[in-house]
């Protein structure tokens, strides 16, 4: 029943570890992102998957058959490569027909299926021109389309949408969106922009140097960060990070001494022992700025306006910024001194492995997300 | 002012004049050929510059020979015959040179270049002897076969070059699409390096069509000539009574077509040529 | 798979590494040596390259093969299988005075011709090729016309050049020596084929004049991969154009003149055919590719000949080994 299976999957390059013991279950229909940093190894998982590398050890299963020694065809998938890779001097019809082609189906089923396809993407009027002739969302289309021909049980997406401008990123976003509404397959999807990975995925796949930080829906990674990298990475701007020293504390959670703020008692379970020194983090959107008539707090050294919201930067001491979200058209000026607070129930606490301290007593109302290397 | 604007005068003359001294030195043999070749013999030996006459008598003389007419046919025969074996041979290495990471591709594209270096008279005897044992002595066979030695490793060479240029995911989607490497490369591939088929065929076409040492080694009587060696061998009685007419047409017909595919194909020759000698 | 429950889909958290562990049995790590595609791609590229690598056997590798063997033969055209061992006799032996190959002054002469037509057709067209390569470059109206001028040289058969040369140096009804005399920069023709003092600069000039436009046409396309910003640079600096050339392109063309030379030094030390040609056998001009050949075919003697092939591959080798030592280690940091 399972969609498809990663076991403890490794990859090596010479010496080099480049997926790092990744596993995973993928459930039929979902939509996964893999979204990391450049050079993190999403593109290599996902080749991985196609079965354009060879996987060093582990096991990947489909439909729980092992399918590592299979055919990137054999193994039911469909590619839709960054540069798109349409053979140039086909045209539309026969870059859809092709694989179709070569998988032996008659002259009768191809057709049924290529129009079927082009139906579904709106490409009838453009089946007999060539890839030159074609703008980039079409193309686009045509990869995709070509993908999805043979009925593959898994679509797999490499950064498709890098090569667009903004507005048709946007758009083909939603198509593809879409496109998985109607199909129903499974949908693997390699990008590096945290925006396509939160608008599209059922649930996220972040990867950091070969290894899973944390899968989970985007709101859980939104809400429950399971690593400072995983903080850091998703959510623009970036979440604020802040050292401080943090006390466990029996009673109420955990008490942590902030600069600039003073001490705060987060609902957090941290280890029992003495102060420790942890990472503070905190959304933008949770700092709560107040402007400070004693000249105290943080100066505001630029205001972003955007239209419906603006960010307030605020520099530290050390030279680090600050970002506040706050509404727009925002009441703070720039060299406005002000002091800052948030509510401690949206605070996120990292310890010295940069893993996040679970929230307190609330465990078997919720299991939390945790990180992979724990 | 004046003084600058003279000496750009100045400058602009000299370019001029430098390219006009080096195209003459370029074209001017061969358009003395054709001057000589269109003279009657009466007025062979008096200098001209110009084409004053056009007299085909020359042209009427070497046409009306077998042995000639049948060296260009052979040698029609040998260079297309070569062109096609180098293609052939070349693409399906080109791939797997240029597209497949093994162990041993290096070594490979060392014996390729290698080759390539061979002094051809090295391997006379040794090819004369094998070319005997295949019963192709004397034949538009044997020099195919022997051709393939000067032919095939820049053929190679040029068509892996281009075979590299060719995106990686090209290729990967075509495997996905569930393509045998075969399929990749006659279905895919030489579709879009048709453009460096024809430039490779190009050159090995003027390299098969120019090639003399073989030739004339491995070649005896006079109707399994090329052309090269007919027009080397056309004599009279001595030195002094060579007869540059009829030699002269003789070289401006087998020249010809050469200098028109050329002067077609300049653009693509010149990328062929430079993909075949940037890599080394 | 059931005891994998729960599944992802209950289970908003992802299993560690860990956690699958404890639910499922032990994994054996499994060493994979390539995908099946990978695996089938290398067994292709070996089914491709076999076609050629049998046909460089079958023409170069056995041939050459050969060649050697028959080096330390006394086989002749005639008997190429009666041949027996005779050692290094063909290259040198002591029968009452030195014989063999390296004991002939002949031999001797031939290396030196070969090397000093080498030397110096390559530098002339090396020259030559750069000054060319330069007008080429340079933009003008009817650019691609001369340029179609310049390759016409390289398109003539090598034997129809040294014919049409051949004509144009008669010693009676050249066409060169009349524009000389015309001009008055001689007195009497010159005899420049015959004439032992004179054939080699013939055979050279033949050999420039055809061989100039690939040279030229190497630095040309290293001329136009040049950078524009460095000559602006330098313009914006004012510095003496042909300051720019020595600073700024000649190294950067230096490159692909390299290529372009050892090219042509390879070619130059094999010639044959337009020494063939315009000499013929003559001693001034002979090579060493014209001394094998005659002897390998002329006078049939296979096992000499052989020798004196042998000996051409063996410098020609060397000069390829030394070439690729050199480039490796001057190009290689470069790609």
């Amino acid at each position: 029943m399972a969609g498809l299976t990663l076991e403890r999957v490794n990859k090596r390059f010479g010496s080099t570890q480049v997926i790092d013991d990744v596993s995973m279950q993928i459930d039929n229909g979902e939509f996964i992102v893999f979204v990391g940093p450049s050079g993190c190894g999403k593109s290599t998982l996902l080749r991985l998957i196609a079965g354009l590398e060879s996987i060093t050890h582990g096991d990947l299963m489909i439909d729980d058959q092992r399918v590592n020694n299979l055919t990137p065809p054999e193994r039911g998938i469909g590619m839709v490569f960054q540069s798109y890779a349409l053979y140039p001097h086909m045209s539309v019809y026969d870059n859809i027909a092709f694989g179709l082609k070569l998988a032996k189906q008659d002259k009768q089923t191809v057709d049924e299926r290529v129009r079927q396809t082009a139906r579904i993407l709106q490409l009838d009027e453009l089946l007999e021109r060539l890839p030159k002739a074609l703008s980039g969302g079409q193309r686009q289309r045509v990869a995709i389309g070509r993908a999805m021909a043979r009925e593959p049980k898994i679509l797999l997406f490499d950064e498709p949408l890098s090569n667009l401008d903004a507005a048709l990123r946007v758009q083909t976003r939603n198509e593809i969106a879409r496109l998985h509404e109607r199909l129903g397959s499974t949908m693997i999807y390699v990008t590096h922009d945290q925006v396509e990975a939160m608008t599209l995925a059922d649930r996220i796949v972040v990867l950091n140097a070969g290894h899973v930080e944390q899968i989970g829906t985007p709101r859980e990674l939104y809400e429950r960060p399971a690593s400072r990298f995983v903080a850091g990475f998703i959510g623009s701007p970036k979440m604020n990070f802040i050292q401080v020293t943090a006390e466990a504390d029996a009673e109420q959670g955990c008490r942590v001494e902030i600069p600039a703020v003073g001490q705060r008692t987060l609902p957090l379970a941290l280890s029992a022992g003495g102060p420790s020194e942890t990472t503070l983090g905190v959304r933008p959107e949770h700092l709560i700025p107040t402007a400070s008539e004693s000249g105290e707090g943080l100066e505001i050294v630029n205001v972003e306006y955007l239209g419906s919201e603006a960010y307030l930067y605020m520099e530290r001491d050390d030279g680090e910024l600050l970002v506040c979200r706050t509404q727009a058209p925002s009441p703070f000026r720039r060299g406005q001194r002000v002091t800052l607070d948030f509510d401690p129930t949206h605070a996120h606490l990292f310890d010295r492995d940069g893993r996040a301290v679970p929230p307190r007593a609330r465990r078997e109302a919720r299991p939390e997300p945790q990180g992979a290397d724990s | 002012m004046t003084l600058r604007r003279l000496k750009a005068i100045a400058l602009k003359t000299g370019f001029w004049l430098l390219v006009a001294v080096l195209v003459l030195y370029a074209i001017f043999p061969f358009y003395y050929a054709i001057v000589t070749s269109l003279k009657p013999s009466s007025q062979l030996f008096e200098v001209s510059y110009w084409v004053d006459s056009l007299d085909f008598s020359n042209y009427v003389t070497v046409l009306s020979q077998p042995t000639f007419l049948a060296a260009i046919r052979n040698s029609v025969v040998v260079a297309l015959s070569v062109v096609l074996i180098a293609l052939l041979l070349g693409l399906t290495a080109a791939w797997a040179l240029g597209r497949v990471r093994f162990r041993g591709r290096t070594t490979v594209m060392m014996i390729v270049l290698g080759v390539s270096m061979f002094p051809q008279v090295a391997v006379l005897s040794g090819l004369f002897e094998v070319i005997r044992t295949l019963d192709l002595y004397n034949s538009p066979g044997g020099l195919i076969l022997s051709y393939t030695i000067f032919t095939l490793p820049f053929t190679v060479w040029i068509l892996t070059t281009f075979m590299r240029q060719l995106p990686d995911e090209l290729e990967e989607a075509a495997i996905v699409d569930g393509a045998s490497p075969w399929v990749t490369l006659t279905k895919v591939f030489m579709p879009l390096l048709w453009p460096a088929m024809a430039t490779t065929g190009l050159l090995a076409f003027i390299a098969a069509w120019n090639e003399f040492l073989f030739a004339l080694t491995f070649t005896l009587t006079d109707s399994q000539r090329t052309v090269p060696v007919a027009i080397a061998l056309i004599s009279g009685g001595s030195q002094y009574e060579l007869p540059w007419g009829p030699i002269m047409a003789a070289s401006v017909i087998v020249t010809v077509p050469l200098v028109v595919l050329v002067v077609i194909f300049q653009r693509r020759i010149v990328s062929g040529l430079t993909a075949g000698a940037v890599k080394g | 798979m059931a005891n994998r429950q729960p599944t992802m889909a209950q289970t908003p958290a992802a299993p560690t590494p860990g956690g699958t562990l404890e639910t499922t049995q032990p994994v054996r790590p499994r060493r994979e040596r390539g995908t099946r595609v990978r695996r089938r791609r290398v067994r292709a590229a070996w089914l491709f390259l076999t076609p050629m690598l049998v046909g460089l056997a079958l023409v170069a590798g056995w041939p050459l093969a050969r060649t050697f063997w028959f080096s330390v033969t006394d086989a002749s055209l005639s008997s190429l299988e009666g041949a027996n061992f005779i050692g290094l006799e063909n290259y040198l032996v002591y029968d009452n005075g030195w014989y063999g190959i390296l004991a002939d002054p002949l031999w001797w002469q031939s290396v030196w011709n070969t090397l000093y037509f080498a030397l110096v057709s390559v530098s002339l067209e090396a020259v030559l090729g750069v000054i060319v390569a330069l007008v080429l470059n340079a933009h003008f109206r009817g650019r691609t016309l001369v340029r179609a001028a310049m390759l016409i040289p390289w398109a003539i058969p090598t034997v129809v050049s040294a014919k049409i040369w051949a004509w144009m140096l008669n010693d009676q009804f050249g066409i060169i020596n009349h524009l000389l005399m015309t001009l008055g920069l001689i007195d009497a023709p010159l005899s420049w084929t015959a004439d032992a003092s004179l054939s080699m600069w013939a055979v050279i000039m033949v050999d420039v004049w055809k061989a100039t436009p690939f040279v030229a046409l190497l630095v040309l396309a290293a001329l136009q991969m040049l950078p524009s910003d460095c000559y602006e640079a330098a313009k914006v600096d004012g510095i003496h154009p042909v300051r720019v050339f020595f600073r700024v392109t000649l190294p950067l063309i230096t490159p692909a003149l390299l290529v372009a030379v050892i090219f042509r030094a390879l070619d130059a030390l094999r010639v044959f055919d337009v020494i063939y040609v315009l000499t013929s056998n003559a001693a001034s001009t002979m090579t060493m590719s014209i001394y094998a050949r005659q002897q390998l075919v002329e006078f049939q003697d296979v096992g000499y000949g052989s020798a004196a092939s042998t000996l051409l591959f063996m410098i020609i080798a060397l000069v390829t080994v030394v070439y690729l030592y050199l480039g490796r280690r001057q190009l290689g940091g470069g790609s």
